[in-house]
C-alpha cells in the first residue's frame, strides 16, 4: 500500500510517501511495524494522540482494519481556515 | 455550490460580488475571509500551507454539501489556498447565500469550524530569524465542532 506523511510527521520521517509491503491487520499494527524499522519512525509516532490517520482519504482511527485499503496517510491534527 | 483549492491569490471583491450577483434573489449573503496574521512573538516572514491533494477537495465538498443540506441555503462558496503566503495575504474565504441571515451566518460558522479541524491543511510559520513553527491545532477548535 501507499503510505503518505504530512507536515511534521513527514519532516520527522524524512519522506512524503513510500510503498510499504505489509500484512498488518490494523493501522496500529502498521504503526508498530514502521516503528520497529528505524528510530525516525519511532520518533514520529512517539505520541499517537498527536497524530491523525486517513484511510483512502477518509479520516479513520488506529483500530481500523487495513483490508482492502490502498492509501494510508498520517498527519498532525489539521489546521485549515 | 463551488469549492476551489488553489495556490494563486483570489480577489475578495470580485469573488464576493460575483457570488452576490449570482444569488441576487437570496436575500442574505455572508462572507468570511481568513488572513495570514503575524506570529504570536512577531517576525513572521511567510506562512507555508501544506495540504493533502487527494483528500482536500473531497473533504471541502463534503463539508459544503452538509451545510447546504442542513441550512436553507441558496448557494455556498469555499476558496482555500495552499503554498507560501505573505503576512496579510488572504488564505481562504467562505460565502453563503440564504433567504434569511440566520441560515447564512450559522452555515458560514459551521463551514469555518469544520474547515479548521476537518480539512487536511497544515500551516507552518517561517520567522525572520530562520526558525520555523508548525501551527498547533487548538482544543477549542475541536470543541467548537461539538455544538453542531
Amino acid at each position: 500500500m501507499e503510505v503518505l506523511y504530512f507536515a511534521w510527521v513527514r519532516e520527522r520521517i524524512g519522506l512524503p510517501r513510500e510503498r510499504v509491503e505489509t500484512s498488518a491487520v490494523t493501522v496500529a499494527d502498521l504503526v508498530a511495524e514502521l516503528c520497529a524499522r528505524e528510530d525516525r519512525y519511532a520518533a514520529a509516532f512517539a505520541d499517537l494522540s498527536a497524530i491523525r490517520v486517513a484511510l483512502d482519504q477518509e479520516l479513520s482511527d488506529f483500530d481500523a482494519p487495513l483490508r482492502g485499503v490502498r492509501e494510508v496517510a498520517f498527519f498532525p491534527p489539521m489546521t485549515g481556515g | 455550490m463551488r469549492v476551489s483549492v488553489q495556490e494563486e491569490a483570489f480577489e475578495l471583491g470580485i469573488e464576493a460580488e460575483g457570488f452576490a450577483q449570482a444569488n441576487n434573489s437570496a436575500g442574505a449573503i455572508v462572507t468570511f475571509t481568513g488572513i495570514v496574521r503575524d506570529a504570536p512573538q512577531g517576525g513572521l516572514v511567510a506562512m507555508e500551507i501544506e495540504h493533502y491533494p487527494g483528500m482536500t477537495s473531497k473533504a471541502l465538498n463534503e463539508i459544503a454539501q452538509t451545510a447546504m443540506e442542513r441550512w436553507s441555503l441558496a448557494d455556498t462558496l469555499v476558496i482555500h489556498r495552499y503554498g507560501r503566503l505573505a503576512p496579510g495575504a488572504q488564505i481562504m474565504m467562505v460565502a453563503t447565500a440564504a433567504r434569511h441571515r440566520k441560515d447564512a451566518f450559522e452555515a458560514a460558522e459551521y463551514l469555518m469550524d469544520y474547515l479548521k479541524s476537518r480539512a487536511p491543511f497544515w500551516k507552518k510559520e517561517i520567522l525572520n530569524d530562520g526558525a520555523t513553527d508548525w501551527v498547533a491545532a487548538k482544543d477549542t477548535d475541536e470543541d467548537a465542532l461539538t455544538r453542531w
